[in-house]
């Protein structure tokens, strides 16, 4: 049977070279992310706004919006916003929240449910007082920062501390891009983006890590080669595996994309642009390419680590 | 590398049978399991996303405590110094303190001591932090300070989450619902989540009301229009009628019986009027209070107080001995029902809030549980189809340790009786992402090693080898994410971070073990001349 070969043996992309093209673009891009983060924000969704949401299902087979943002309009909530969901008969209340504490997001709740009544069934009701709301966001913001502090300190213990600052850096820029991207398409933001976002550094940093550890047994086996040369060959030599488990993986994603229904699609989408796109460039042409500016010395810790005897004898 | 042992070859078919059979019940239906023995029924959880239901979060009013606390204060403060018999100009609640102005300076000395005595250890006499629940201060002479402390503000809140847990389960148990979770969340808090419950409209009023019920005199010696101009004597309180319109009453703050005195409550119809009514019956003591009230004061009104609204105020015709007794009150059959449910389970110690509420219907439920079905499908098939394209025998080798895999990670899951949600079933499509690059990882070495010259035993073995490090570094690093999710996060997002890092583990455990065994096999079996990958 005659296999499948996506990328060749013996690649000799000169990945290095590029960085003096793909830095500047990676750098160009972030700025835009930050800017977007700051002058077109985030879509926040309830977890971090607080508020109401309401998934509801019209007992006719199409939903009246117009009737329903009628009706909604006239309870004086604020602002009320509408959006077909997933099929024609299902539509996302979404209602700010509540000036009054959380007394008043609850008497919000029976308002709109005495105003839909029984024309309607609820899916789905979620409400976040403002408290939880505040909670759940700086939660998710030292969620994050706990991460990355970890992940950093593993790498540090495992490898030396220029591969952990590359990595660190290699991280935010995932972060900064995937938020970016969140921003542009206004997908909302809440709990679950904080899931994708700690799952696209965990992915992102498995890949990052697998190039890591090759050029760290090239370091060890060829003393002499000039760094570019090396970082180069490690890449390379990496390159087909980073291209087939990003392909299963983004075989897994797509599926819950397309077939994962609603609750997860946001989730999913975020998961492809951070995993897929961003993080195996990242892997390839940030992190690896890094290395060559934050010094990677050679006779250091790294190469007395304790198995760096077994290495040298295999590579004779 | 590719070398086993009898025993441990055994050892892995094993572990991996064992662990695997433990998600063998959820095949089942819940019957069956319930029949089997004990150690057998472990099975998964569905999360409220998956199966529908409510998902309640209350909070303890804090400021409400603090106030109670500053209140009672105040009213002990009072009866101290009238015991004591020394005399006062003063006694108001200023921020987090009581304030009593002295009439005459002499006196301080003793009314510092009889105060002092108010102060007690708090946690109680077994393990007290030494902290005590007031601090007593004097200043200029005759101006004595009271001031309730954060610790004890925070005790209080404690404790009111201990006692409102207990009265949340008997009211959330008269709904007749299956396995509600009532958990303490944090120092103030408590999480309610009854599965299948459709519009918790009505748990929401069970579980908002604090349900003090008093039964206290009314004054009928002041008219009630000097209260409303703000000038109530300071033994009454000025409350009004539950039902519109609303009547005002001037109620003495004596408490003649209170609700905690209730043995029993339940609904009813008044034989004369066919109204709802709710019938009580008082514990002994309460009886024989409720009986002496009665007795001294017929003729006089008396109030019903529930949360600190007047339900009626009947006159007393005749002495009560009985010690049992009814309440009618404009009451609806459903509020009737209610008021009962909510005398049986007792009062709240403190006001409860509601900051969040996410509940999910059935019929969401159902379909995501059909998405993520559908889509776990879709995705496990085309990894599978990928593999065998790409790595022949050997991606059927892997295919086979993914499959291994993810029975694993259920067997894992139902053994520690884990919640799964939707999230969670995304974690197991990912983490069979993650379960074939470790395959891929081997693979791809191995094909270098045998571009290096080697032979294929020899490739195999280097391949594993080598590639087993790189495995544990970059799933470690995963897994640190996944601890910090399940750290962070709460409800689905949890359910995410706990299938990613067992998935992580699995993986972990048949890169190591499971494909390795899978491959020295064929090597044993086949001898290859030369590796077909």
């Amino acid at each position: 049977m005659r296999l499948l070969r996506i990328v060749p043996d013996d690649t000799k992309f000169d990945f290095m070279q590029f960085r003096r093209i793909s830095f500047p673009i990676s750098a160009v891009l972030s700025i835009l992310a930050i800017g977007l983060y700051f002058f077109h924000g985030l879509n926040f969704g309830i977890d971090f706004k607080g508020g109401l949401l309401m998934e509801v299902q019209s007992k006719t087979p199409t939903a009246d919006l117009s009737k329903m943002r009628a009706t909604l309009s006239g309870l004086n909530l604020g602002e009320v916003q509408l959006q077909q969901f997933g099929g024609p008969s299902n539509v996302l209340v979404r209602i700010a929240e509540q000036p009054g504490g959380d007394a008043a997001q609850q008497a919000a709740v029976q308002k709109v449910r005495g105003a839909l009544g029984d024309s309607v069934e609820y899916r789905r009701v979620e409400v976040v007082g403002p408290r939880v709301s505040s909670e759940l966001l700086s939660y998710g913001v030292v969620g994050l920062g706990l991460a990355i502090f970890g992940i950093l300190i593993y790498l540090w213990f495992r490898f030396e501390w220029q591969f952990a600052l590359g990595a660190m850096i290699a991280n935010v820029h995932d972060i900064v891009l995937t938020i970016g991207f969140m921003s542009v398409t206004q997908i909302d933001f809440d709990l679950t983006s904080i899931a994708a976002l700690l799952t696209i550094l965990g992915y992102s940093l498995n890949d990052t890590v697998v190039i890591y550890d090759r050029i760290r047994e090239m370091l060890r086996r060829y003393k002499k080669m000039p760094m570019a040369e090396l970082l180069n060959a490690s890449v390379n030599q990496t390159l087909s595996r980073s291209v087939i488990t990003h392909l299963t993986v983004t075989l897994a994603l797509l599926a819950l994309l397309f077939f994962g229904g609603q609750a997860i699609h946001s989730f999913a989408a975020t998961m492809t642009f951070g995993v897929v796109l961003v993080g195996t460039y990242t892997s390839i042409f940030i992190a690896a390419p890094i290395l060559i500016y934050l010094g990677v010395g050679r006779g250091t810790d790294a190469l007395t680590g304790p198995d760096s005897g077994k290495a040298s004898t295999k590579s004779k | 590398m590719l070398y086993f042992t009898r025993w441990k070859a055994a050892a892995i078919v094993l572990t991996a049978l064992v662990v695997c059979l433990f998600a063998v019940p959820n095949f089942f239906p819940e019957a069956t399991v319930n029949s089997w023995p004990k150690w057998a029924q472990r099975h998964l959880v569905l999360g409220l996303d998956l199966q529908g239901g409510s998902h309640i979060l209350l909070e303890v009013d804090t400021a409400a405590v603090r106030k109670d606390k500053l209140e009672a204060t105040r009213d002990d403060v009072r009866r101290v110094l009238r015991d004591a018999r020394v005399g006062y100009t003063g006694l108001v609640v200023r921020g987090n303190s009581v304030e009593v102005r002295l009439r005459d300076e002499a006196s301080s000395a003793t009314a510092l001591t009889k105060l002092r005595e108010l102060s007690v250890p708090l946690g109680g006499i077994l393990g007290g932090s030494g902290q005590m629940s007031l601090n007593v201060t004097t200043e200029a002479g005759n101006l004595i300070r009271l001031t309730v402390g954060d610790a004890a503000i925070l005790d209080r809140v404690r404790q009111s989450v201990e006692q409102s847990i207990q009265i949340i389960e008997r009211r959330v148990n008269e709904l007749g619902t299956v396995e509600p979770l009532i958990q303490r969340q944090g120092a103030d808090r408590i999480l309610v989540q009854v599965p299948g419950l459709q519009d918790p409209t009505r748990l929401k009023e069970l579980l908002g009301k604090t349900a003090k019920l008093d039964f206290r005199m009314v004054d009928v010696g002041t008219p009630v229009e000097q209260a409303l101009q703000g000038r109530a004597p300071p033994e009454d309180d000025l409350l009004y009628s539950s039902t519109a319109p609303k009547t005002p009453y001037l109620i003495e703050k004596r408490v003649v019986v209170s609700g905690a005195e209730l043995t029993d409550a339940q609904p009813g119809f008044d034989q004369r009027t066919s109204e709802p009514i709710v019938s009580f019956r008082f514990n002994t003591a309460g009886a024989r209070k409720f009986a002496q009230a009665t007795q001294e004061n017929v003729g006089k009104p008396f109030a019903i107080v529930l949360d600190n609204e007047v339900i009626s105020a009947p006159v007393i015709r005749e002495p009560i001995l009985g010690g049992s007794g009814q309440i009618s009150g404009s009451f609806t059959v459903q509020s009737a029902n209610d008021l009962s449910i909510l005398l049986r389970a007792g009062a709240l110690p403190a006001p409860l809030t509601i900051i969040e509420e996410r509940t999910v219907g059935p019929g969401l439920g159902a379909d995501s549980i059909a998405k993520g079905k559908m889509s776990s499908y879709v995705g496990a098939g085309l990894v599978v189809v990928f593999m065998f394209a790409t790595y022949g025998i050997f991606g059927l080798f892997a295919n086979i340790a993914v499959a291994i895999n993810v029975a694993m990670i259920f067997g894992v899951l139902s053994l520690l009786n884990a919640t799964l949600t939707l999230p969670g079933i995304a974690g197991v499509v990912l983490t069979v992402g993650i379960a074939v690059d470790s395959n891929v990882l081997i693979y791809e070495r191995i094909r270098e090693e045998v571009r290096a010259g080697r032979s294929p035993i020899n490739a195999i073995d280097a391949g594993f080898s080598r590639a087993l490090a790189t495995i544990l570094d970059s799933n470690i690093t995963t897994f640190i994410a996944a601890a910090v999710l399940f750290y962070i996060g709460t409800g689905p997002v949890r359910g995410f971070a706990v299938t990613l890092g067992i998935g992580i583990i699995t993986t972990v455990f048949t890169a190591f073990t499971v494909t390795r065994l899978i491959v020295a096999t064929w090597v044993r079996w086949r001898r290859p001349q030369h590796v077909p990958i």
